[in-house]
């Protein structure tokens, strides 16, 4: 059962790590406008040519 | 296509086909001193859209920062000072898009937004929380013993006590709020559950106990979170809808100086100032016209649909529209003392007795929370007599029958419904406003409509087309060419299509009240009212000089739908009354066009509350639709109330539902839905009382574990969030 000290840590890290990435999404406003979201990433200003 | 050579894709919307360049999510950034401005774009709804609007904004000389968004139909610009409304406008216009400011203060859905990201910021904590806790819960379920299960009920203890001290707090809140007062809501079982079980259960830990509920107790706050969170998010996107409407009449007005004419806000007016009002505006002020001469109309305060004739002198009132000539209006009210004020009064009273309306929810809250308490008191003492004492196991099963009974489903049942039934609304043109309207509209067994505006459009359209003969309509239309009174578009839009003699018309004036004149073929020749234009009768008349006149007869054109809707109505068993304020002739001749039979005329706005006070007191459930001042003390008096919205801000404030479609026929599409709706929750709670038929039983006795807790609350949460997208 020695496993358990290491998979512990780990599956509660893994859960934190996603309620900071979720903390970070709605900080960043990322649920005001789902419409438009879906409808700017489809544009092509983003990706016509790689980042510099 | 490799992503290089782009390709402007086809599109239906102009300007959608521009390249764009705009690379950050907010395009460009905001400077210091500028100042916000928020616009309407309701054409706009595609990628392109965005890219085209956000670019060419930002390209104006002084636009500093745009950021459209696609969900509200809104754009906010940060520019310096200098850049105007109509400038932003202009531009829009110039790429192909309706553009309206929007007032900001008058939004402010700031507060409401706030509330929503803070709901769902504990329902994300809750819910990682519970995930997390339910991994360990596994473990122990599937057979984890001694030291290993009170490890891991430690842990659970550990995530589950801070995110139920976190999350859980509007329950908490809302719950002492009603306890303060000696009420019960359905908050103070849910915050009760919550508590006893996180407590229990931490004891139960310490004394390395075989179960602990804390997966329960964070289940529990999600659920009724996702439930709130729902709740919340319906009212938001109705009441921001709401507020734009409201907002994109920005209270102002054109007060002449010495130096000409200036828009001003409405409240830095002061009693006598000069307020200009152009043909087409409406009149911002109670006040008195000091020169002009004009028509006005009416409709919105009286039901009148026949223009009245105004000139020096002449007192004009705050809602009325100036129809032909300029106005100068000296004020002689301003604020409190308007008659729209009074009228707001009025409808705060009725407000009022509205919020005191017991919706299903409450009613179900009423009979549930005393009942649960009683129960798990009864598991309490009837295991205390059992086992003669044992406090720790009789509280335990007390602590599971609260559990097992807390209202996952009862929080879910009535907010996944009015979400969907909302959603189901909004999209065919009805905005629902008041938290309880729904069930409201639900109930009602009564109609009365206003004729002017509400089943009409209040816009006059030419009756007797045939019968005039063709020269006289061709003289007309050229002459009415030239006005943009509603009587001469009416005129000029029948004759559009026609085949009518050429006519050639020369010296055309317009006076402004009276009519418009010419000469053709060397003959005086005037379109306008009857004494006007020296002809004998009433109504607008065409007179060309030795020659009989031409009388000309109008009525006011009907809504999109309001055919099929009373006859939806009818087939429903809905009686339908007709109240308005205008003349028994022009009633008479439309209740009878529709098949209306009761109806009445003349009615003063006093009159049309009191009617429905009657009907009210007859136990009647009534449905007002109506969209002028006149009807505002019956719409907020009336059950429920419907305004379309081109009602003025007054009357839309008064109502429960605002109608955003120009369909008419869309208020049936309301009551099918909010029946529908009202049955889905009705059977929501028939599948909560099911349930705890058989789950109390199991708790009660004893043979409820943690797992047994988990599944029949999840399932029960699951069934009835199913149910409710059977809605429409």
């Amino acid at each position: 059962m020695d496993v358990l000290a290491f998979l512990i840590p780990v599956s509660l890290g893994l859960g934190v790590m996603g309620l900071l990435a979720f903390w970070w999404t709605l900080r960043r406003e990322q649920y005001d406008d789902p419409e438009g979201d879906a409808e700017r990433i489809l544009r092509t200003d983003y990706d016509d040519h790689p980042a510099d | 296509m490799s992503s290089t050579d782009f390709q402007p894709g086809l599109s239906a919307c102009p300007g959608c086909d521009a390249t764009a360049l705009a690379t950050s999510r907010a395009a460009g950034q905001a400077r210091q001193g500028d100042r916000e401005i928020a616009l309407s774009l309701p054409t706009m709804h595609c990628a392109a859209c965005i890219s085209t609007v956000e670019r060419g904004l930002l390209d104006m000389p002084g636009v500093s920062s745009v950021r459209v968004n696609l969900t509200r139909k809104r754009a906010t610009v940060s520019a310096s000072p200098d850049v105007t409304d109509e400038a932003l406008t202009d531009a829009l216009s110039g790429m192909g898009y309706d553009a309206q400011p929007l007032d900001q203060a008058t939004l402010g859905a700031d507060s409401s937004d706030r509330a929503a990201r803070d709901i769902l910021m504990r329902l994300g904590v809750s819910g990682f929380a519970m995930m997390n806790v339910m991994l360990l819960s596994v473990a122990v379920w599937s057979g984890a013993s001694d030291a290993t299960r009170d490890l891991f009920h430690w842990i659970s203890a550990a995530i589950a006590l801070p995110t139920i001290a976190f999350a859980a707090q509007p329950f908490f809140t809302h719950a002492w709020r009603a306890l303060r007062v000696m009420r019960l809501n359905m908050d103070v079982p849910i915050s009760l559950a919550i508590l006893l079980a996180g407590g229990m259960s931490l004891f139960e830990t310490a004394n390395s106990g075989e179960h602990a509920y804390f997966d329960a107790a964070l289940s529990l706050t999600f659920f009724l979170l996702a439930g709130r969170y729902l709740d919340q998010r319906t009212r938001t996107v109705a009441r921001s809808a709401a507020a734009e409407l409201a907002a994109l009449e920005a209270p102002t007005a054109l007060r002449v100086t010495e130096t000409g004419p200036h828009t001003v806000a409405l409240k830095e007016l002061a009693l006598n100032d000069i307020v200009l009002v152009r043909p087409g505006a409406r009149i911002p002020v109670d006040g008195q016209v000091e020169t002009g001469e004009s028509e006005l109309d009416r409709a919105f305060l009286t039901g009148e649909t026949d223009p009245v004739v105004t000139g020096p002198g002449a007192t004009v009132r705050a809602g009325e529209i100036n129809l032909t000539g300029p106005l100068h209006v000296r004020v002689t009210a301003l604020g409190k003392d308007t008659f729209l004020h009074a009228l707001a009064d009025l409808v705060s009273v009725a407000e009022e007795a509205k919020s005191r309306y017991n919706s299903l929810a409450d009613r179900a809250a009423a009979i549930y929370a005393p009942a649960v308490h009683l129960l798990a008191f009864a598991a309490f003492v009837m295991w205390m007599y059992i086992t003669g004492g044992d406090v720790r196991y009789a509280l335990n099963i007390a602590v599971a029958t609260l559990i097992i009974t807390c209202p996952c489903a009862l929080g879910l049942a009535v907010p996944a419904v009015s979400t969907v039934a909302s959603g189901a609304l909004f999209r065919h043109g009805l905005l629902v406003k008041h938290a309880t309207a729904l069930e409201r509209l639900a109930e009602v067994d009564a109609v009365i409509f206003d004729k002017t505006g509400t089943l009409t459009m209040g816009k006059p359209a030419l009756l007797n087309t045939d019968d005039v003969p063709p020269l006289s309509l061709a003289l007309a239309a050229a002459l009415a060419d030239s006005s943009s009174h509603p009587r001469s578009r009416a005129i000029a839009a029948a004759a559009k299509g026609r085949d009518l003699p050429k006519v050639a018309i020369n010296d055309i004036t317009e006076i402004p009240g009276h009519g418009v004149k010419g000469t053709w073929d060397g003959k005086q020749i005037a379109l306008g009212r009857a004494d006007w234009v020296g002809a004998e009768g009433e109504g607008t008349m065409l007179t060309v000089s030795g020659e009989p006149p031409v009388s000309f007869l109008f009525e006011d054109t009907l809504r999109t739908g309001t055919h099929a809707l009373l006859a939806k109505l009818k087939a429903r068993g809905l009686p339908v009354t007709l109240l308005s304020g205008d003349t028994p002739d022009h009633v008479s001749a439309f209740a009878s066009g529709l098949g209306i039979e009761d109806w009445r005329a003349g009615v003063l706005p006093d009159e049309k509350a009191q009617v429905l006070e009657a009907m009210q007191a007859d136990g009647k459930r009534v449905l007002m639709v109506g969209d002028g001042l006149n009807d505002t003390a019956a719409l907020a008096l009336a059950h429920v109330s419907i305004a379309p919205a081109t009602a003025l801000d007054a009357t839309r404030v008064a109502a429960d539902i605002v109608l955003v479609s120009p369909d008419v026929s869309k208020i049936e599409d309301g009551l099918r839905i909010a029946r529908s709706a009202r049955s889905r929750i009705l059977e929501n709670f028939g599948v909560a009382a099911v349930y705890n038929m058989i789950a109390v039983p199991i708790a009660f006795l004893g043979f409820a574990s943690p797992l047994a807790a988990a599944i029949a609350m999840s399932t029960s949460s699951i069934v009835v969030s199913l149910n409710a997208l059977r809605t429409r």
